[in-house]
């Protein structure tokens, strides 16, 4: 019964596994073919500039994104709010953008975002802003796409979140207002701390994806755009040199080194979770 | 004898009542909804508004889509603007390829997940936990390390640029394996060793007693790789260049490659791609939220 899945996942995952690995020891000739070239390509890549350059921009792409996580905290407890009626109707609009296909968001985000006549900026002149061009601007565009990502991944924390605050007893909430703490008192003497494992889960989610950013860069940014260098990210890099240069055994190494960080940036947050999460 | 200052009488009128601290957090209660609806409905707003402006902006000529300020109605609601779309992208062919790699590899993936799933939770076989840790590992490892090799595997399959280099990867996946396993082992072993006694074999029981009662992680599993296959990007740009073969996902980006400032066709473009899927999503509204609830995982 197991026959097929094993086949499958071992021809499509498991022995790739191993074999890109061996190939982040290897030299690719321009026409196919590829050779031993030990840790060359670890070397290389050490003093690369582009590399890491690509690896800062990730970094601080996922941590600037993580902003995104108590936003989606604070709108679940909105939302989870007796008194708020069409809960669904809005939980609906907050998700939409979680379906709709990201080389779509990108191209709508690219037009708002617009520096001559996107609507933003439009809206930023009454204030007395002279909006830059966000995306194709060296000094905004990393920003941006934090912007476009959070907006297109806040629905789905918040449908997680929402989840987690169903298990809240809501006597605790009943005790604690005879004790007379407001809303914004349970929000974080409560609400925050019981709903600690979920935060947790859509942080370490978050994290992870964030590291794996691609289809963003690719379609609102794009390869000839001045404001690559501060947006361009490890995947984007990777499948350039991969699939464009035809230079595989440097990408494979460059995928290998994210995966030490994808599972280092893990580690460090299961460490860091018996400072804050309770599981009660 | 009417004085209304008897208890009686103060008890019938709501005002004198809230002099009493008590009555203090029901009020607040009752007047906190009105910031909460006013800040929810606004930031709803935030959330649709790129979808508003997408239409709108699908309808207007070039001219209107460029002008500061901006034109909010278009003067003529050009629909011709779709039938662009057509004309640069095969786009009917792209939506096809996309609903077929969605279909081949939910359909797959339903199939293959919960068999393997089932074994997992509940047949004993021998190396059971050596490879159910392996298919875990694949789990924890971002699926651009696969690609390289995959991508050699297509190429001398000879299934480059062919719906197969889309869908056969995908037919396999170790989250579905996990994920209905779980829902396998949630199930009471009575019900199993009942099927045994009537005469099921291992096969039949799976088919006829467990698989009908795990429906809502088939569903959760449908539902992921279906946000999952329809949204996917990277895979698709390596394995098919030729517009024929491509998914929507990647037809977009090229229609942004060749249309870069032709805004009302891009965004009519957009909006064609991500309409199925909103649809989808608001008839099945129940499912997805509950998928999304119960896994928490992007395929």
């Amino acid at each position: 019964m197991i026959a097929p899945m094993v086949l499958g996942l071992s021809v499509f995952y498991l022995w790739p596994l191993f074999q890109t690995l061996y190939f982040s020891f290897t030299e690719w000739g321009p026409f196919g073919g590829h050779t031993w070239n030990g840790l060359d390509n670890y070397q290389r890549l050490v003093g690369d500039p582009e590399v890491r350059r690509a690896f800062l921009n990730t970094i601080w792409f996922t941590l600037l994104s993580l902003i995104g996580v108590p936003i989606a905290v604070v709108f679940a407890a909105l939302l989870n709010h007796k008194g708020l009626r069409g809960v669904g109707f809005y939980r609906a609009l907050f998700f939409l953008p979680v379906v709709t296909l990201p080389a779509a968001v990108a191209i709508v985000w690219r037009y708002l975002l617009n520096g001559d006549f996107g609507i933003l900026n439009y809206l930023l002149s009454f204030v007395g802003i002279n909006g830059p061009s966000w995306v194709g601007d060296s000094h905004f565009a990393l920003y941006s796409l934090v912007v476009v990502g959070v907006w297109s991944s806040i629905g789905y924390n918040i449908v997680i979140l929402l989840s987690g605050l169903q298990t809240i007893s809501p006597e605790l909430y009943e005790a604690s207002a005879l004790d007379g703490a407001g809303p914004v008192r349970q929000f974080f003497s409560i609400t925050v701390p019981m709903l600690s494992p979920s935060i947790f889960f859509v942080t370490v989610l978050s994290v992870i994806g964030s590291l794996q950013m691609f289809d963003l860069v690719y379609v609102m940014v794009g390869r000839t755009s001045p404001a690559l260098q501060s947006t361009q990210t490890v995947i984007f890099l990777f499948y350039e040199r991969a699939f464009v240069d035809n230079d595989r055994g440097y990408a494979a190494a460059i995928v290998f080194v994210l995966l030490l960080l994808v599972l280092a940036m893990t580690l460090l947050q299961f460490r860091l979770q018996r400072r804050w999460v309770h599981y009660g | 004898m009417a004085s209304s200052l008897t208890p009686v009488g103060s008890a019938l009128r709501p005002e004198p009542v809230s002099t009493n601290p008590v009555a203090q957090p029901p009020r607040r209660a009752h007047r906190f909804p009105i910031v909460v609806t006013v800040v929810v409905s606004v930031s709803g707003f935030v959330m649709v508004f790129p979808f508003l402006w997408e239409f709108l902006t699908s309808l207007k000529t070039l001219g209107e889509s460029t002008s500061v300020p901006p034109v909010i109605f278009p003067g003529v609601w050009r629909w011709h603007n779709y039938e662009r779309v057509f004309e640069a992208i095969p786009f009917a062919q792209q939506f096809l390829n996309t609903v077929l790699i969605t279909i081949g590899r939910v359909a797959g993936q339903l199939l293959f997940c919960s068999l393997a799933g089932y074994a997992f939770a509940r047949l004993m076989f021998r190396g059971r936990n050596l490879v159910f840790l392996l298919f875990l590992s694949i789990l924890m490892v971002p699926t651009q390390l696969y690609v390289i090799p995959q991508y050699q595997i297509m190429e001398s399959l000879g299934w480059l640029n062919s719906l197969k280099a889309l869908i056969v990867p995908g037919l396999f996946s170790a989250f579905g394996v996990f994920l209905l396993r779980q829902f396998f082992l949630a199930l009471p072993q009575e019900l199993e060793d009942a099927a045994r006694v009537d005469g099921c074999n291992p096969i039949q029981t799976y088919w006829y007693v467990m698989l009908p009662l795990v429906r809502p992680g088939l569903i959760a599993l449908g539902v992921l790789t279906t946000i999952w296959s329809w949204n996917d990007l990277l895979w698709p740009l390596i394995v098919n260049t030729d517009p024929n073969k491509m998914p929507l996902s990647a037809g977009l980006a090229s229609l942004q490659g060749q249309r870069l400032t032709d805004f009302p066709v891009l965004m009519a473009g957009a909006l064609l791609a991500s309409i199925p899927m909103i649809i989808l999503f608001t008839v099945m509204q129940r499912h997805f939220i509950a998928s999304i609830a119960t896994t928490g995982m992007k395929g």
